[in-house]
């Protein structure tokens, strides 16, 4: 039944969300508009005298630092999976003695400042002389994933009906084979959600990237449109288009998995 | 899901050991044993990379580190100098200002702004989920993309800002390059970035009020406002609690933003606890990681008194 008042309704939160997506809006136009509008007053609001060079040089250029970003990506989320589902189900379902303790420093650790962590990690990996390598900005960017990898997989876990358990356990399955055959697949939706968050952060970060990768031959995207920043500030139509292709993941992100990034957003804070 | 494939193929190499009964006192024993067993590797990971590098930060932030020693070794242990030495900088009482300013400036508004979007997508409508979706995208953005738009959006010159404030005949703004706007206006990217996980947060909290409560409310001929404020908001209180301390924990640590708008400038108009930090053990090439270190223990100090009371507050609205 639609009423006027929700038709009311929609056309607010239809001018509610262009305000606040007008932002993105521009990011769009500014990496549509010629080099030479660039500073035209006023601005052109809409991209009509279009052009695409700025993608253009986000191929000629960023490619390397968007195949290092991937690369770094999926093994962050490679390891955060390797590490949490396991763990989750130990705190879930296996009441491991000293498991609170464990729960509660997984809580603590989510509440570290990345800078914190970028100095001590820097400190080890100049004295083991594994600077500006890729495993070792997946392993530093995992320590932002994996303890709410954990938390969501325990949070999760715990909903699977222990009779399932049971079952598998009167079949002659040991905890190992349950918890690959049983209790792994029925997770599914939580392996999803996180391992889209430990792409999206690992793919987003700057502070890790910036310091322990700073001097690598492989960087990631974030450094790319740092520097570009930082070296041509004329061209912005190029740094945009490379701002719209970096922010490629996270609109794949909204539209196949809107659901799960919603419930991991509140898990984090409410539920779990 | 890529490891519950391999995983599944692992299994099936090996035999199933639930052929072994035993009598109850051991199998309790062989239970703890698997499940520490599944809990090790995080475990062992929580300390080699997260206790570990907080060590080492600790471990800087008393002793006088130079590049040099980093590479030979052997730097003297200085007790609290570096502290004493980062109190004393001229930059230190500015930058905890700034800190708080940004921390509760941003956490004021992205609250407020977040509880009425929440109440307003609270009662559905036509597109309202698809709408809500879309106002995730700030928060699901790389930072260094939203600060980089914010960036040209608020350049003096060309910047969309100053040309909406020149069209309705306002003064414009120097807001990056200006000491008195530099903070404000990286204030103001923040906000943006955070309405939308307030807005989550605080949606799924009414999500949780029971809709009888505003029947009878409706029964009593409260109207929307009052409903508002003698209803919705106090049932929500211990949700905003979570969502403003962790919030805290949030912004507290906002690094990123501000460093690529402003590099903590002009001449540190904008330098927070976590850009000083940073501009200290990275940003020179002069690294004083010694008290970059101190700079960044105050700040987990800061974070951790409120993430401590997070966790109280979580608990107790957990096992009321």
């Amino acid at each position: 039944m639609i009423t006027t008042r929700s038709r009311a309704r929609t056309v607010v939160g239809v001018l509610l969300t262009a305000v606040m997506l007008f932002p993105v809006y521009w990011m769009l136009n500014v990496s549509l508009t010629r080099t030479a509008d660039m500073r035209r007053d006023p601005p052109s609001l809409l991209p009509l005298d279009g052009t695409l060079d700025g993608y253009r040089a986000v191929l000629q250029q960023q490619l390397p630092f968007l195949g290092t970003s991937l690369l770094v990506a999926l093994g962050t989320v490679a390891l955060t999976l390797v590490l949490s589902a396991p763990a989750g189900y130990s705190l879930a379902k296996l009441a491991p003695r000293g498991g609170g303790a464990v729960n509660f420093a997984l809580l603590v650790a989510q509440m570290v400042p990345g800078i914190i962590m970028a100095i001590g990690f820097y400190a080890i990996y100049l004295s083991f002389g594994v600077l500006n390598s890729l495993p070792g900005l997946v392993l530093a960017d995992s320590t932002i994933a994996v303890p709410f990898g954990v938390l969501i997989f325990a949070a999760f876990m715990r909903g699977v009906p222990d009779e399932l358990l049971q079952a598998a356990k009167v079949d002659g399955a040991g905890t190992l084979r349950t918890f690959f055959s049983i209790v792994l697949p029925v997770s599914r939706n939580a392996a999803i959600t996180v391992s889209l968050f430990a792409f999206l952060w690992a793919w987003s970060d700057f502070i890790f990237a910036s310091t322990l990768d700073g001097g690598g031959s492989l960087q990631p995207i974030t450094l790319g449109i740092y520097r570009y920043i930082g070296n041509n500030n004329q061209e912005w139509n190029s740094i945009m288009a490379t701002a719209v292709v970096a922010s490629v993941p996270a609109a794949v992100l909204l539209v196949v998995a809107q659901r799960y990034v919603s419930a991991g957003v509140a898990a984090g804070a409410v539920k779990d | 899901m890529s490891t519950s494939t391999t995983g599944r193929h692992r299994t099936d190499g090996t035999a199933p050991d639930g052929s072994r009964v035993t009598p109850r006192p051991p199998r309790r024993r062989s239970a703890q044993w698997a499940a520490w067993g599944f809990l090790a590797p995080v475990t062992v990971y929580l300390v080699a990379f997260y206790a570990y590098p907080l060590y080492r930060n600790l471990d800087l932030s008393l002793r006088n580190y130079t590049v040099a020693s980093f590479v030979n070794g052997g730097a003297p242990f200085s007790g609290l100098d570096n502290y004493r030495r980062v109190v004393a900088d001229p930059t230190f009482w500015p930058a905890l200002g700034h800190t708080l300013t940004f921390t509760v400036a941003s956490i004021a508004v992205q609250f407020s702004l977040g509880l009425a979007l929440a109440v307003f997508f609270a009662r559905s409508f036509p597109l309202s989920t698809f709408l809500r979706a879309l106002f995730l995208v700030p928060w699901l953005l790389p930072l260094i993309v939203s600060a980089s738009t914010w960036s040209w959006m608020m350049n003096s010159d060309s910047g969309v800002v100053n040309y909406a404030l020149r069209t309705l005949h306002l003064p414009t703004v120097d807001w990056l390059t200006s000491p008195q706007w530099a903070l404000p206006a990286v204030i103001v990217a923040n906000i943006w970035i955070g309405i939308p996980f307030n807005l989550v947060v605080l949606y799924s909290g009414l999500q949780g009020i029971p809709q009888e409560v505003y029947e009878a409310a409706a029964l009593d001929g409260a109207g929307g406002w009052q409903t508002f404020w003698r209803i919705t908001f106090p049932l929500l209180r211990p949700v905003s609690a979570i969502t403003v301390l962790l919030g805290l924990v949030y912004t507290l640590k906002v690094f990123d933003l501000i460093w690529i708008m402003t590099k903590g400038g002009p001449s540190d108009a904008s330098t927070t606890f976590a850009t000083w930090s940073y501009q200290q053990s990275f940003g020179s090439l002069l690294p004083q990681f010694g008290p970059g270190a101190a700079i960044s223990t105050l700040l987990i100090l800061m974070a951790l008194a409120c993430g401590l009371l997070y966790l109280r507050l979580q608990n107790r609205s957990q096992n009321p």
